[in-house]
């Protein structure tokens, strides 16, 4: 259900949408999922226009692919994001991204995605036009064809004006990083860019924050920085993960989980950008607990943190990495971090969403 | 970044502890009032540092967690109403009543929005006639006049589907009736800064004069902090007993004089059940009569439920230090922020959850 304040926003759908149906309706109805002669004109005017190419153009009820050696990844991302637009991104682009960062920091090059749409009753078609376009776009960025998909429309108020289920299939190429269980004593931490970008600018956006500058979301590939660092660092790298929901705590914990080593962080050396650390300061937020959606973490062998910086640090997209901890033995926590003022303290794994306190 | 890093400055936080230390000649035992002070004492390793020199008591500060459970028992029975949107900040919402939480009642079915101030919560009743919206109002006298300004605002617009839980809190008679106590520990207090900029200072000279303890206004961060116990410990130390100000780029005497008069004219002082402490008399602020036809105890005829009280929770215990938190039976066990047993573990403010968070020897 669309929580209230988006139930306004969206109300003025209502005024727009006619109750009668008819090809010229400016917004998605029920009958652009009933399988008919709307539902094909919305998949062939809007969805094909816009994605083409020539697995969706062939229309079959399953993409034919070609042939490739050696093994697949796969992976699958729901999007849910509310608002749908938000400043640095959509919940299009945040879908083929989403997706294709999975598969590139599984060491895999994502080739093909596919597209599900739950597309809420009433969603205006300008909206279905721009996000399709953004999805397009995010597609041509970052070479992945969207070879399949679905459309399906549920009554007002049973969605959130739109939810999109991306599964990407990708190539895995060699050497594949091995995973965080081999991650060893004196490895090296690094980020690749910025923390909590995304939830913040979603937080701002969505609670009617008024910041400026407005932060904006990290919302990016990385299929680029991940291929320049392996093909710069090869078998120097133990694994890599993009930092979403959770934030860099989540993936530290799990980390820490399947190594059973601690894994300790210098507060420091994180890069928060002014935005970012403001909002977490007013709101009482910690911003290693605060989602990303373009920035990833990577562990290397001692020794090569400083080499995978210098990698990074060469792309427009992991402009401000950094390196900004170490793989230690486990000791008081299976994650610390040592922040400006203080002993090295247990960073907590995030409970639930983080919640603005009081005062 | 301005205003934030000069006040964690490691040299100078260092210089602060090395005087604390130097000057100190025993173990002094202080009360940080607020919640917040807690939270970055021991996130910035201070309480640690200082032990055995300075013992800091965390008082009972936070808001959140000496809220009254029939207030909370209360606050999900409304939200569970079909018509009803329950309103509240975000830190409200895990805390348990004796039947649950906001949260809890949440996943049952309630419809709780988060806001971020009470004026948006005006907003919504505005733009949503259809639905009865109740704001559930916690917090010092800090987070009063936003409530009384939105109560205000409401009046304005003649809202009839706004109402509020009023559960807001005072600190000073909540400190006077923990120094009356015969068992109390407390050498000097370190006063809420932020509360201090509302309301001023002055209304705690009769309280030093009287209890012959020194009170420091003291802010939240690191070097805000050290400095407070600086003054506390030089005043103790010369067996002194003053009402200082160590917050004074916030802080006036008089306080904020607007905001005053706008609790003045909206709530009057009542005696006040606070969760740990039981009643403290002038503890607490209710709507004036001529503004009770927003009170959601006047406009829901609900049945008061009983408050099922387990009393495992020894937070009054730790709010009046008399243990500290891990010396609980239940920390870290029964009772951790995921299945706590009472609010302190809960809210980003309670000194249990600071303990579990912070506190290397704890965890």
């Amino acid at each position: 259900m669309m929580p209230d304040k988006e139930k306004n926003e969206f109300a003025s759908w209502q005024v727009n949408c006619p109750v009668s149906v008819t090809a010229n309706a400016d917004c998605v109805t029920l009958a652009h999922g009933e399988g008919g002669r709307l539902s094909r004109k919305l998949i062939q005017d809007r969805i094909i226009h816009s994605l083409k190419n020539e697995f969706l153009i062939a229309m079959n009820d399953a993409a034919h692919l070609p042939e490739i050696q050696g093994p697949l990844a796969l992976t699958t991302d729901s999007f849910v994001v509310s608002p749908l637009f938000f400043p640095g991104g959509d919940i299009g682009s945040l879908s083929v991204f989403g997706t294709v960062n999975d598969l590139a920091v599984s060491g895999a090059k994502p080739l093909w995605i596919t597209l599900s749409l739950i597309i809420e009753e009433g969603l205006p078609l300008v909206v279905l036009d721009r996000i399709l376009e953004s999805i397009a776009c995010a597609a041509q960025e970052t070479g992945v064809k969207i070879v399949a998909g679905d459309t399906k429309v549920v009554p007002r108020g049973a969605a959130d004006g739109l939810f999109i289920n991306t599964t990407g299939v990708g190539e895995l190429i060699k050497p594949i990083p091995p995973g965080p269980q081999t991650l060893q004593e004196k490895d090296e931490l690094i980020v690749s860019g910025p923390i909590g970008r995304h939830g913040i600018a979603i937080l701002t956006v969505r609670e009617e924050l008024a910041m400026e500058p407005v932060p904006q979301s990290d919302c990016g590939s990385l299929i680029r920085p991940v291929k320049r660092l392996r093909e710069e660092l090869g078998d120097q790298i133990r694994c890599l993960r993009d930092a979403t929901r959770g934030g860099v705590a989540a993936v530290m914990h799990e980390w820490a989980e399947a190594c059973g080593l601690t894994l300790s962080l210098d507060e420091r050396s994180i890069p928060v950008s002014p935005e970012v650390r403001g909002v977490c300061e007013l709101l009482g937020l910690d911003p290693l607990h605060v989602a990303n959606e373009g920035t990833m973490l990577i562990a290397v062998k001692q020794g090569a943190g400083a080499a995978a910086v210098e990698v990074l640090q060469s792309l427009a997209e992991t402009a401000e990495p950094r390196l900004i901890g170490t793989v230690n033995p486990r000791g008081i926590a299976p994650v610390t971090v040592r922040r400006t003022l203080g002993p090295e303290q247990p960073l907590d794994d995030p409970l639930g969403s983080p919640l603005p306190r009081i005062c | 970044m301005k205003y934030l890093d000069e006040y964690r400055d490691p040299g100078a936080a260092q210089l602060l502890l090395d005087e604390i230390r130097r000057i100190s000649s025993r173990c002094w035992t202080l009360m940080e009032v607020c919640g917040g002070q807690t939270h970055s004492l021991l996130r910035h390793g201070i309480a640690a540092e200082l032990q055995g020199t300075v013992e800091l008591i965390h008082g009972p500060g936070c808001p959140v967690c000496v809220t009254d459970q029939a207030a909370i028992d209360f606050a999900c029975q409304l939200a569970q109403k079909e018509d009803v949107v329950l309103t509240s900040f975000g830190d409200m919402l895990r805390v348990p009543g004796s039947r649950g939480s906001l949260l809890d009642a949440q996943t049952a079915g309630a419809n709780i929005r988060i806001v971020y101030s009470p004026l948006d919560a005006v907003e919504l009743a505005r733009t949503h006639p259809e639905k009865q919206f109740v704001f559930f109002a916690v917090g010092f006298e800090t987070t009063a006049p936003a409530t009384a300004l939105a109560i205000k605002q409401a009046g304005r617009y003649q809202l009839e589907n706004f109402s509020f839980i009023v559960s807001h809190v005072r600190v000073q008679p909540a400190m006077e009736s923990l120094v009356q106590a015969p068992d109390h520990r407390v050498q000097a207090f370190l006063a809420a800064g932020h509360v201090c900029t509302v309301m001023g200072f002055e209304s705690y000279e009769p309280f030093v004069k009287r209890y012959q303890l020194p009170v420091v206004v003291t802010g939240f961060e690191p070097l805000d902090l050290l400095e407070g116990i600086l003054a506390c410990v030089k005043q103790l130390e010369a067996n002194e007993a003053r009402l200082e100000n160590r917050y004074a780029r916030t802080v006036r005497s008089t306080g904020n004089l607007a905001a005053q008069d706008l609790v003045q004219e909206i709530y009057q002082v009542c005696d006040s059940e606070w969760r740990g402490f039981g009643m403290i008399p002038e503890g607490g602020l209710e709507l004036r009569p001529e503004w009770q036809n927003f009170d959601a105890r006047m406009r829901f005829t609900e049945p008061a439920l009983r408050v099922i009280d387990l009393d495992e929770c020894r937070s009054f215990e730790v709010m009046t230090g008399h243990i500290k938190p891990p010396e609980c039976p239940h920390f870290g066990k029964s009772c951790n922020p995921e299945s706590p047993l009472g609010a302190p573990m809960v809210s980003s403010e309670g000194a249990c959850a600071a303990y579990y968070r912070y506190d290397v020897t704890a965890s």
